[in-house]
């Protein structure tokens, strides 16, 4: 055992890398579920982001355009989910899951091209000043622009979910898309903008894994990152602020269990690669149990379709 | 309408024929259908590209006579045996389960199937139609063992390994033992992924290896993620796994272990055509051409580029093997004597370390 290889400031600048992907297409997803839709195809989306992403910064050389090609192959399958799920009425889950499976095939079929193929490299962005803060500076302010944004998003999203009007239609709509009809809201409209955007974000995340994180096109590349993105919505009880602890945590154990290992601690790796998810489970007893429990409470139309006419 | 009629008993009587001949005439029509079952996607840059490539050259050398199906990224489990079935019922003769977690679903579709020839890779369940196949994997990690130690300047080397089980330690002990053969300090520190493919965490398990200090890393694992991540850190070198990873030339990779898979594939095919096919357990290294050593870059000094060489050369001709006593286990007690050789039973059950490296073994 050696844990004084182990650097702290390393791990937490790497824990919050290594969280990324996860937040951003975790973020994504909380807004299309407070407005009252499951998306389960998430990995889908992410996966596919992540080639359109990879394609468009190899083809410009220039990564930032990438990870907007991402955003915009990620909106693009979740319009095919928004169209069958809002306008055909099909079942959310089920679409959802099929969404997935067409993401990864797809995904796969478009990098049959780009196996083996190198990203133009994206440098990190020192911001002055605060990176030179000792021990601060390098976990906070060293780090590439992606991280920048999707800690910016959380902030803007927390600000629209309660502090915009627009947000608070949102929400209305999540909460109970009849009232909010009788009330005038376009309740399609916004859901359908909701799922738009999840589905850019999921983009994004697919693409800092195959731009930044890994870096480069491998099939199969997100690995349950979509699930695990979900996972966290929930933990984070459907709140923007909680949804960037509750990445952190997940990338957190992750990237500590590997450096555990590398230090030789003598914990089973077994109860290591358990870690997140115990966690999470231990999180939802506590926060479902007692004073907590309203705190908890999902959004009331959840997964229900909306018909006009009932 | 009697022309009709005619032509309709005619077939009939043709329909008869067949069953009464029954299964050989099925037998010769159309080609033999050769299935693959991968744990990975194809597109994996290592080891099911690999088994892929190999699947080519078989479709290649037999022509029209033979017929391949494959199904990427099939679940180590109970899934695939579904997966396993659903091919047999579309017909195909001869199976390749390419993974060592396929070895219980493999067992136990082909007891459902006596007809049907099962080829378990890496595994050591068999019976009249599974055979099983492997490669001394352990034969190519010695030679980059010896590298690794060669180039080392921390003495720290890492082993990203997939999951606990014989080859990846046999993997694990015989580039320990050769690295400290030419490094006596070189350390060795190992961190189980849990997974063979799973690119984010090959590529965080890699980086944190680099942030403890590893310089020159091993990895069991199948994606190109951890070449990118020690391209990234940089003065960081790595070895191509199963495939060659040509694309991190010169650096990071240094060299790389490749699977051919190819001769053994095709001799097997020719085997069922000719019905010579009979179970086995094949454990073919460098000398039989199915483990390969990639080019060794101009990253590394001559000297060490030949001593490694000669290794290479050395196992090929069986003149020398790669567990050669004297050896300890990791506590202390003996385990090959003076010149005394592995035993390939000993190899195919390894699970202990060898004396100097550190961690247990998770069970």
């Amino acid at each position: 055992m050696d844990l004084s290889g182990i650097s702290p400031v390393l791990l937490l600048a790497s824990l919050i890398v290594a969280s990324t992907p996860i937040l951003l297409a975790a973020l994504g997803e909380l807004v299309v579920e407070r407005s009252g839709v499951l998306n389960l195809g998430v990995e889908g989306m992410m996966i596919t982001g992540a080639i359109t992403g990879f394609a468009t910064a190899v083809a410009t050389g220039s990564p930032a355009l990438g990870f907007l090609g991402a955003a915009v192959g990620g909106a693009a399958l979740s319009v095919l989910f928004a169209v069958l799920v809002l306008w055909l009425k099909s079942n959310q889950v089920a679409t959802g899951l099929a969404l997935t499976l067409f993401g990864l095939g797809l995904a796969s079929m478009v990098g049959q091209a780009y196996n083996g193929i190198r990203a133009p490299e994206m440098g990190d962005i020192a911001i002055p000043l605060l990176s030179d803060i000792p021990v601060l500076g390098p976990i906070l302010f060293r780090h590439d622009w992606v991280v920048y944004l999707g800690v910016a998003l959380v902030a803007g999203v927390w600000w629209f979910l309660n502090r915009s009007r627009a947000g608070l239609t949102l929400r209305a709509v999540g909460e109970n898309h009849d009232a909010a009809h009788a009330l005038g809201y376009h309740v399609l409209r916004l859901r359908f903008l909701a799922i738009l955007f999840g589905g850019a974000c999921a983009g994004l995340g697919g693409a800092y894994l195959s731009l930044v994180r890994v870096p480069q096109w491998t099939e199969g590349i997100t690995a349950g990152a979509g699930w695990i993105a979900l996972a966290i919505v929930v933990f984070a009880s459907w709140r923007p602020l909680r949804l960037l602890l509750g990445a952190w945590l997940f990338g957190g154990i992750s990237v500590l269990q590997l450096n555990l290992q590398a230090a030789r601690v003598p914990i089973p790796v077994e109860v290591l690669s358990m870690a997140p998810y115990l966690v999470t489970i231990l999180v939802l007893v506590l926060i479902s149990s007692g004073r907590g429990r309203a705190a908890l409470a999902a959004p009331g139309s959840l997964g229900q379709p909306f018909h006009a006419s009932r | 309408m009697n022309l009709n009629r005619r032509t309709l008993l005619a077939s009939g009587a043709t329909a008869a024929t067949l069953a009464t001949l029954g299964l050989p005439v099925r037998a010769q029509e159309g080609p033999l259908k050769v299935g693959f079952i991968y744990v990975g996607p194809i597109g994996d840059g290592g080891w099911t590209f690999q088994h892929d490539q190999a699947r080519l050259a078989v479709e290649e050398h037999f022509g029209d006579a033979v017929e391949t199906v494959y199904q990427e990224s099939v679940p180590e489990g109970a899934d695939a045996e579904r997966a396993i079935t659903q091919m047999i019922l579309g017909g195909a003769k001869l199976i390749f389960t390419t993974s060592f977690g396929f070895m219980d679903a493999t067992v136990n579709v082909a007891t459902k199937f006596p007809d049907v020839k099962f080829e378990h890779a890496t595994g050591y369940k068999r019976s009249d139609n599974v055979a099983t196949y492997d490669a001394r994997f352990y034969e190519g990690r010695a030679v980059m063992g010896t590298i690794a130690g060669r180039m080392t300047k921390t003495n720290k080397i890492g082993y990203i390994g997939s999951f606990p089980i014989p080859e990846n330690i046999q993997g694990i002990n015989s580039a320990f033992l050769h690295a400290k053969k030419v490094n006596p300090d070189v350390e060795m520190v190992v961190i189980w992924a849990y997974t063979w493919f799973d690119p984010a965490k090959e590529a965080d398990a890699a980086k944190a290896m680099i942030e403890q200090g590893v310089d020159v890393i091993l990895q069991h694992t199948d994606s190109t993620a951890p070449q990118a991540a020690a391209q990234e850190a940089g003065n960081v070198f790595t070895f191509g796994q199963a495939s060659d990873m040509a694309a991190f030339k010169p650096t990071p990779r240094i060299s790389s272990i490749i699977d051919n898979w190819a001769p053994y594939y095709i001799n097997r095919v020719q085997a069922v055509l000719d019905g010579s096919w009979q179970s086995q357990a094949f454990w073919g290294g460098i000398g039989e051409g199915e483990v390969q050593i990639g080019e060794i870059t101009e990253a590394v000094p001559a000297e060490v580029k030949a001593e490694a060489e000669a290794l290479r050369d050395r196992i090929a001709s069986k003149e020398y093997h790669p567990f050669t006593g004297p050896i300890n286990k990791q506590d202390g007690t003996p385990w090959l004597a003076e010149g005394q050789v592995a035993t390939d039973e000993e190899l195919a059950g390894l699970n202990f370390y060898v004396e100097g490296l550190s961690g247990d073994i998770p069970s």
